[in-house]
């Protein structure tokens, strides 16, 4: 047996098809409390994409997945999952999705190996073979050394990770993770990131929410922002980056500066003393910023993009969203 | 092996491996419960009664008892186990799946049946240390305790579906099926009741479960058994199929 961490991933690999991975039309939800969770949203996502589904708390995420899922059923309109509708052919539509939700929903008393063979049971997988893709899907995951403890005794992160190993015990086509990533640390989250994207890689459509909004950055190609039940941007990641007008640089200086130095009419922010941030509209060459920065007798150590780049465009869409509401 | 039939089967299996798991839950208590019943009633005051229905007082309440236990297990059994997977949301793991209403209903009536027979058998067991049985109609027996084990796993499955807290999935063990079970006829004749009462006792649906399953082992019984039959297969369609609606309405379950 491999040792956790070190098994080669062996992975299913799914032909593409034509149709849309998700595919949902003018769907609508209101709650019995007379909540509208979801105000009309059609959304198209395609086989094979690596899709951010990116909004505020309570904008409508988990119940457009509750509907993807049938765990919530639609008021109007419709969700469907490579062309099987999820109202009118609820079997064939589930069967092609693998759900990994935000909270913790497996029996908390099973062992890890019990809830995968289990699962795999649901979706009509023979034990045999379910018993085979539990021990590759918990050693692919590190998870193999504690397939007999019961489940409440793993980490936060053992347990997310047990929630995507469960997700991928039918080979679905279709993996929906809502917020997987969340209270993980770094060293397990770029793990999973690696492994959502060898999944994508191997023909897996993943759709995923998140608020780390670099992760979005780092794994999506497209995205859409949802706010109150509407979807206010949905386009490729690079266009959507591409509409920064303005980009942000991190110095590391070379020596401590006490006051916040005139860097030639640039917008300079002293993080600490030897770390500032400067402003720079996109497309400016950079030259005259270190004429600037030399002049003012700044040395450079070294210099990085800062990351957050989405999550200021993310807040700027969310600032037009709320205004063009009040107008 | 077809993908509904496997999911059948774990659905049966996982309630197999709980009934199992807690084992302290699950078997113990009726064992010993019943032990002392078999102890008081049947030993201590049942040689000061003498007999009933022609049987000895000990011989008579056992099949009462046996059945007595089988119906509260197996209801226990569906409404614990389908509570805490609603309360525990492990629920969804089954809704997501394609798994059909009626193959997850079948699953958790399978493991309400395993639990009740498995009951019946122990306490059955344990009669043997106090009376020596003889089975009348073996197979009318096993045919009343296996109808009346789906019967009332489907009653704990409507109860599981609409409760919404614990105290819930209690209230009508505590304060309807026991009261029942005891005026079904498990310690006395219904014949020693004034006709008042005694057409009152036949508006319960337990006393035609243990007199069907008392004529098994006896071969006696204090109503028709054709109508007891007629009875618990009856309600079972009717629950059933309210059950089934209930999944499909996903009452409690879908929002």
């Amino acid at each position: 047996m491999p040792e956790a961490g070190t098994y080669t991933l062996r992975l299913f690999t799914h032909p593409r098809s034509s149709v849309y991975a998700l595919s949902a039309a003018n769907l609508k939800k209101t709650y019995g409390n007379k909540v509208e969770a979801l105000k009309g949203i059609s959304l198209d996502v395609a086989e094979g994409d690596f899709f951010a589904l990116l909004g505020p708390n309570g904008a409508g995420k988990s119940t457009l997945i509750g509907i993807a899922s049938s765990l919530v059923r639609p008021s109007a309109g419709d969700v469907l999952i490579f062309g099987k509708s999820v109202v009118h052919e609820r079997m064939a539509a589930v069967s092609q999705i693998g759900l990994v939700p935000q909270e913790f929903n497996f029996n908390q008393f099973e062992k890890p190996f019990e809830i995968l063979v289990n699962q795999a049971g649901y979706y009509g997988v023979p034990r045999e073979i379910a018993r085979r893709r539990a021990e590759q899907y918990l050693n692919q995951l590190s998870l193999w050394e504690k397939k007999d403890v019961a489940s409440r005794t793993l980490s936060g992160g053992m347990k997310r990770r047990l929630m995507i190993a469960r997700a991928m015990m039918h080979e679905p086509r279709l993996l929906i993770l809502d917020e997987p990533t969340a209270g993980v640390d770094i060293e397990i989250r770029r793990s999973m990131w690696t492994y959502l994207t060898e999944i994508n890689r191997a023909g897996t459509t993943v759709i995923l929410t998140t608020h780390y909004l670099e992760e979005a950055e780092n794994l999506c190609r497209n995205i859409a922002i949802i706010d109150k039940g509407t979807i206010i941007e949905n386009t490729g990641m690079k266009v959507l980056l591409s509409k920064l007008d303005k980009e942000h640089f991190i110095f590391d200086l070379s020596r401590p500066i006490q006051a916040l130095p005139d860097v030639g009419g640039y917008r300079v922010q002293r993080i600490d003393d030897v770390t500032i941030e400067v402003e720079v509209p996109r497309g400016t060459e950079l030259n005259a910023l270190f004429g600037s920065l030399s002049a003012a007798g700044i040395g450079v150590r070294s210099m990085r993009n800062k990351t957050n780049r989405l999550e200021e465009l993310f807040m700027n869409l969310l600032d037009d969203a709320k205004a063009r509401s009040i107008a | 092996m077809s993908a509904g039939f496997v999911a059948f089967q774990t659905i049966v299996i996982k309630e197999i491996n709980r009934i199992l798991r807690i084992w302290g839950q699950t078997l113990v208590p009726p064992a010993i419960t019943m032990t002392l019943y078999f102890l008081i009633f049947g030993q201590l005051v049942g040689s000061r009664i003498g007999e009933m229905g022609g049987h000895r007082y000990m011989d008579f309440i056992v099949p009462g008892l046996v059945m007595m236990s089988v119906i509260q297990n197996a209801y226990a059994n569906v409404v614990s186990s389908f509570f805490g997977s609603k309360f525990g949301r492990y629920v969804e793991e089954l809704l997501v799946s394609p798994t059909p209403n009626w193959i997850i209903l079948a699953g958790y009536v399978g493991g309400g049946v395993v639990r009740g027979m498995l009951v019946g058998g122990i306490v059955l067991i344990v009669s043997l240390l106090f009376t020596d049985l003889s089975i009348a109609h073996p197979w009318i027996m096993l045919l009343s305790v296996f109808l009346a084990a789906v019967l009332f796993s489907l009653a704990g499955f409507v109860n599981a579906v609409y409760a919404k807290k614990f105290d819930d999935i209690s209230i009508v063990p505590t304060f309807i099926l026991t009261p029942l079970t005891y005026l079904g006829g498990v310690f006395y004749s219904v014949s020693l009741l004034p006709e008042f009462w005694k057409n009152v006792s036949l508006a319960n649906p337990i006393l035609y479960t243990v007199n069907a399953f008392r004529f098994g082992v006896l071969g006696e019984t204090d109503v028709n058994l054709g109508l007891a039959f007629a009875i618990m297969i009856g309600a079972t369609i009717v629950l059933f199929v309210f059950c089934l609606r209930l999944l499909q309405k996903g009452v409690g379950l879908r929002s």
